[in-house]
């Protein structure tokens, strides 16, 4: 048996830190969202007495800016950081080599193909779904720090920066607060995927997964040759 | 000789002491300090006239009959003299081809230097012929005094943004003012509501008859002044809001104890109106109060967003009835789904690999 190739660090620190961060402001995020827009039932007793819908907004408030300054420190380290940092926000769509293994991984998901291909990093066709999924926090961030603003007035940053122009570009209040809602749903539907995607190429692919996003160390279990995502 | 509002005023047999009442009420109204006071009475004084021509295209009056009911006597009886309503074909004296005239009147004479209040608008599929006035398309009469007008004030929700009649599929193709093709470039006012609030309908024409000016817009158009704030923020009920005591059904026990409509469909949390500071009829109650939730009555496109009483409400774009937990839960069931059957299939795969490779792996 030939040796195997040798160890890569591909996630540093700050990208495993974000990774986790994120993980746990969006089960937060979607759990009290969700809660904001179909609330608990009443608690009885006088209303001074209770502060229930206050701690859900203030724990999705919270959260909300927790995953706001992750993304903003993420989109530093995707300068700062080693080349596998910025994979996800620059998908090579201009590579006909991406493309074909977008193909591949896609035909290996529908059984078609015998084995998926090796990568150091990210596989094409997670590259893209990730690069979608952080157009979904950006688009969460921008309309949740327009909803926020309402609230804190057209004295406040938030209304001046994001408010002000998110809302007449929806039109109205109601409309954001409806796609607001509808990306929580793409966001689950992410996770649900991306949780499953993770355990299955953890499984059966040769290289890697769940100790990586720990570890930051990509290690493989055979010598197959290794692919360039572009 | 020019004729100022202040003469006006008194020979409508208003007395300087009402006048100098209305001239603080309305520096309060406007959120003035009140050495504004003496600086409205002497604008009022000196400056002339301005006439005020006020239109009806498809409407149903609700503006003019809230603005009629302005809460404070004084404020309406001098706001009424003030306009003197030029040509207001709900309320004017004359009829049939005398009123039609004064609007040429108007428009001759004080050209660039009238207000255009339009109530209700324009529809625009067969030519404008959905809405005659005198013989003529409303919006011929519209483009036409818009041309020669100082500024426009777009009362209420038709005029605003649509409302009932521009309703999907809008067969007349009813069409808010600022949308109008071919219409002259004027400042718009809008005064979004159904109808909006009388005291905000007549503050906002005592500001641009005083001050001679536009008073600060926000970026949908909207005086600052009253649409500023929702009704959420300001709204009595709101401390059972936070406390998470909502009405559940509206013969409960939190509907008697007046805790929060939210529940209910409440659309005070995206509603940008002062109903729930000035309030309606004098001051005496609004929706909220009376036990019922905002509708949301001056948004943009709220006739068109399904139940009233759904805190979600429809996504019109797909074609069916669903709001966003329908579509996200769907798409969340099926991706749950798929992931169940692909783990299956992936199972089952390996062991059909496993038997034709005995010993591998």
């Amino acid at each position: 048996m030939s040796t195997l190739a040798a160890a890569v660090y591909v996630y540093e620190l700050p990208v495993r830190l974000w990774h986790g961060i994120n993980a746990l402001a969006i089960v937060v995020l979607a759990l009290t969202g969700y809660l904001i827009a179909e609330p608990l039932a009443s608690p009885a007793g006088e209303a001074s007495e209770h502060f229930l819908m206050g701690y859900i907004r203030f724990a999705h408030f919270a959260a909300g800016y927790i995953l706001a300054v992750g993304f903003v420190g993420r989109i530093y380290w995707a300068y700062a950081g080693n080349e596998h940092a910025r994979q996800i926000f620059m998908p090579p769509v201009w590579k006909a080599h991406f493309w074909d293994g977008v193909w591949h991984e896609l035909r290996w998901y529908a059984f078609l193909a015998k084995a998926p291909r090796h990568y150091i990093g990210h596989n094409p066709l997670a590259i893209l779904a990730m690069h979608l999924f952080v157009w979904g926090l950006l688009f969460m961030i921008v309309t949740g720090l327009a909803l926020y603003g309402e609230g804190a007035g057209q004295q406040s940053w938030q209304f001046a920066l994001f408010t002000s122009w998110v809302l007449a570009a929806f039109g109205d209040s109601q409309t954001v607060h409806t796609w607001h809602h509808l990306a929580m749903w793409f966001i689950v539907c992410f996770v649900l995927i991306h949780v499953y995607v993770a355990v299955r190429e953890e499984k059966l692919s040769g290289q890697s997964m769940l100790s990586t996003i720990a570890t930051g160390w990509r290690t493989f279990k055979n010598n197959e040759p290794i692919d360039d995502a572009e | 000789m020019i004729e100022t509002f202040y003469d006006v005023m008194r020979r409508q047999g208003i007395t300087r002491r009402s006048f100098l009442k209305f001239c603080s009420l309305t520096a309060a109204s406007l959120g003035l300090s009140p050495a504004f006071a003496p600086k409205i009475a002497h604008a009022m004084e000196t400056k002339p006239r301005i006439p005020v021509l006020w239109l009806h295209g498809l409407e149903c009056t609700c503006c003019s009959e809230s603005f009629i009911r302005s809460g404070h006597p004084l404020a309406k009886d001098v706001i009424l003299s003030m306009l003197s309503l030029d040509y207001d074909d709900t309320i004017m004296a004359s009829a049939g081809h005398q009123a039609e005239a004064i609007v040429d009147e108007i428009v001759e004479k004080y050209k660039g230097n009238y207000i255009l209040a339009v109530e209700g608008n324009p529809p625009l599929a067969e030519d404008g012929m959905y809405c005659i006035i005198g013989g003529k398309p409303f919006v011929e009469q519209l483009k036409y005094a818009a041309e020669s007008c100082k500024a426009i004030i777009s009362w209420g929700s038709c005029a605003s943004w649509g409302c009932v009649q521009a309703a999907k599929p809008n067969p007349t193709r009813a069409t808010p003012v600022h949308k109008v093709p071919g219409l002259a470039d004027k400042p718009i006012i809008k005064v979004p509501g159904c109808p909006p609030i009388a005291e905000v309908m007549t503050a906002v024409v005592a500001y641009l008859l005083t001050f001679d000016k536009l008073p600060t817009l926000d970026k949908q158009g909207r005086p600052q002044m009253f649409y500023s704030q929702r009704i959420h923020d300001k709204c009595y009920r709101r401390p059972h809001f936070d406390a998470g005591q909502f009405v559940e059904q509206w013969d409960d026990e939190a509907a008697r104890m007046g805790h929060c409509l939210y529940k209910m469909g409440c659309k005070g949390p995206t509603t940008y109106n002062a109903c729930s500071t000035v309030k309606w009829n004098e001051g005496t109650s609004f929706p909220i109060q009376s036990g019922h939730g905002c509708i949301g009555c001056s948004e943009d496109g709220f006739w068109d967003k399904g139940s009233f009483y759904d805190r979600l409400t429809g996504i019109n774009q797909l074609g069916i009835e669903a709001n966003a937990d329908v579509v996200g839960g769907t798409a969340a069931g099926i991706v749950t789904a798929g992931v169940a059957a692909h783990a299956g299939l992936t199972a089952l795969n390996r062991a059909k690999q496993a038997d034709k490779q005995p010993g591998a792996e």
